[in-house]
């Protein structure tokens, strides 16, 4: 006869040795990354460096508010901004030609059996080229320009559009292959030439998708121009650094409120922009 | 007789350029004003980026990387540098997924009944994480932490649990709530009912989210040294600043080779995955 008793629950975890053994494991493996990184979080609460801290931190209130020093930010934010749209709008005229050029869809040797070889290859440099540029950190590109153009917005937006035109141009040969495409082959195989199937076929189907990526990016830009300031690109990033430098609490807290309203604004813009794209 | 209509009656105009209730019209028109003012406003030097000079300076700038410093002193300091980023990208994110789980259960409605009066307040701190970038979470960081990688360490793992939080957040809050109602209507605790009812189902999401993270965190943490945060991005910087070009070079080098290899491998763990 079975037992049909109620069982009664277990008075402790039933897994508990493996859970045991596996954190114990996790930590011993854990050792050689906390060396590598000087790990040593006593560090933060020696009394030195309690009282540099305790003194940076309190020096954030008052908030920096003289009407020169908020000029100054005015002027600065929207040169973050203005860099983050000069750069992608640069950024795509480098992404929109090498994604025509890498898009699959728009071979015509391709529509009867493979492609022919010579087009195949010329794909494949794009694809390697867009792949460089988007695998190089725009912070690298910046240093570089800056020694070439000298300090300055220049080189923020050349690093910018180099980097964002990378990735846009992977992305966006990504979309366009990834819709419906049997508009544009039709197109193609009833003489169409390849600029009239992509505007007549391609990008109607994939509008929607291609501005709601560009417009993420773009809000993408936004925060790395920021950091490109630190390297002297200009911008809000630049006076933070020159304020942190000069441990000028009130002025980082102002600029950092600042920013964090400007992402949240640039989020918000672009959530609502894709919203509408649907 | 009928005659065929035409497609489009010949005789309507095609519709204005600009219209006051057209909604793309006014966000291409704002996009162009955006555009316009953006180079207007600054003063890029396109004559000076595009002179012979600039193109001379360019190229001698280029030309001095080859060859690129392949001594054996210096590729164990570059091998080391990269093992530090690698490290730092680890911890940071283990650092980083352990404060967001911590942040996510106030962020999150655990249950209908649930006031979760956290939640705003937990989820505004994890946006203010979120909205300031690693780098400039660095720059603070030297204060306190001093030079090197612990600094970094602490900047990824600062921004990344703002990431992550709402990310958990989200994942805790649309998890089925069945098993857990289940163990709520026997009495159990609502620690116990997060342990084993909630936090099984999620798991699996809440790693992916991670790696993915990691993923991010191995390219932010090449560059992070710049501000002096230690890693990659460190030897970068120092080379860079004294003109050492081969050395420089050699740092790219590993850098892009990071990079890639990442690459290759989150692509290759989520083809194997999805396999």
């Amino acid at each position: 006869m079975a037992d049909l008793s109620p069982r009664t629950a277990p008075t402790r975890d039933p897994a508990w040795l493996p859970r045991l053994f596996w954190s114990g494991a996790l930590l011993v493996l854990l050792w050689p990354l906390l060396v590598a990184t000087e790990f040593k979080p006593w560090r933060l609460l020696e009394a030195e460096s309690l009282q540099v801290s305790g003194r940076f931190v309190a020096s954030f209130w008052p908030l920096a508010h003289s009407a020169d020093f908020l000029r100054m930010v005015a002027q600065d934010t929207w040169r973050t901004v203005a860099m983050a749209t000069a750069g992608v709008t640069l950024a795509l005229g480098i992404a929109v030609p090498m994604a025509l050029l890498a898009t699959r869809v728009l071979s015509i040797s391709a529509l009867s059996g493979r492609m022919a070889r010579g087009p195949f290859w010329l794909r494949q440099v794009v694809r390697w080229a867009l792949i460089v540029l988007r695998s190089i950190p725009e912070l690298v590109w910046a240093l570089v320009f800056v020694r070439v153009v000298g300090l300055g917005p220049t080189a923020g937006v050349l690093a910018i559009a180099l980097t964002y035109g990378g990735m846009l141009g992977k992305v966006y040969a990504e979309i366009l292959e990834s819709g419906e495409t049997h508009a544009t082959e039709a197109l193609l195989r009833n003489g169409a030439g390849r600029i009239q199937a992509f505007f007549y076929g391609l990008l109607p189907a994939s509008a929607a998708e291609l501005t709601s990526y560009t417009v993420y990016r773009w809000e993408c830009a936004i925060r790395s121009s920021v950091v490109l300031g630190f390297v002297g690109a200009g911008g809000l990033g630049q006076q933070m650094d020159n304020a942190m430098k000069m441990f000028n609490g009130g002025e980082v807290a102002t600029m950092l409120l600042v920013f964090m309203a400007l992402v949240a604004l640039a989020d918000r813009l672009s959530a609502w922009l894709r919203k509408a794209l649907g | 007789m009928n005659k065929p209509r035409a497609a489009n009656p010949p005789y309507k105009l095609p519709p204005p350029l600009f219209d006051a209730r057209c909604k793309a019209c006014w966000f291409v028109a704002g996009l162009i004003a955006l555009v316009v003012a953006s180079f207007w406003s600054l003063d890029l030097q396109w004559a000076q980026f595009f002179s012979a000079d600039a193109a001379a300076s360019m190229g001698r700038f280029v030309g001095e990387f080859f060859p690129p410093d392949t001594s054996p002193a210096f590729l164990a300091k570059v091998a080391a540098a990269a093992w530090e980023t690698l490290a730092m990208s680890a911890l940071g994110t283990l650092l980083a997924a352990i404060a967001a789980l911590a942040l996510a259960l106030p962020a999150s409605r655990l249950h209908v009944h649930d006031a979760a009066w956290g939640r705003a307040p937990t989820r505004l701190l994890l946006n203010a994480l979120r909205s300031i970038p690693e780098l400039v979470w660095a720059a603070l960081l030297l204060i306190s932490a001093g030079l090197g990688p612990f600094a970094g360490t602490l900047a990824l793992a600062l921004h990344t649990a703002g990431v992550l939080g709402r990310l958990f957040a989200e994942a805790i809050e649309n998890a089925p709530s069945g098993p857990g109602d289940a163990l709520r209507a026997q009495g159990v605790g609502s620690g116990r009912v997060f342990l084993y009812a909630t936090l099984p189902q999620v798991l699996p999401q809440l790693l992916s989210y991670a790696l993915y993270r990691w993923e991010n965190n191995i390219r932010a943490a090449a560059v992070l040294g710049v501000v002096g945060a230690g890693g990659l991005g460190q030897l970068l910087a120092f080379h860079m600043g004294l003109f050492h070009m081969p050395k420089t070079a050699t740092v790219l080098g590993a850098m892009l080779l990071l990079v890639a290899f990442v690459d290759a491998a989150s692509l290759g763990a989520r083809r194997w995955m999805t396999r």
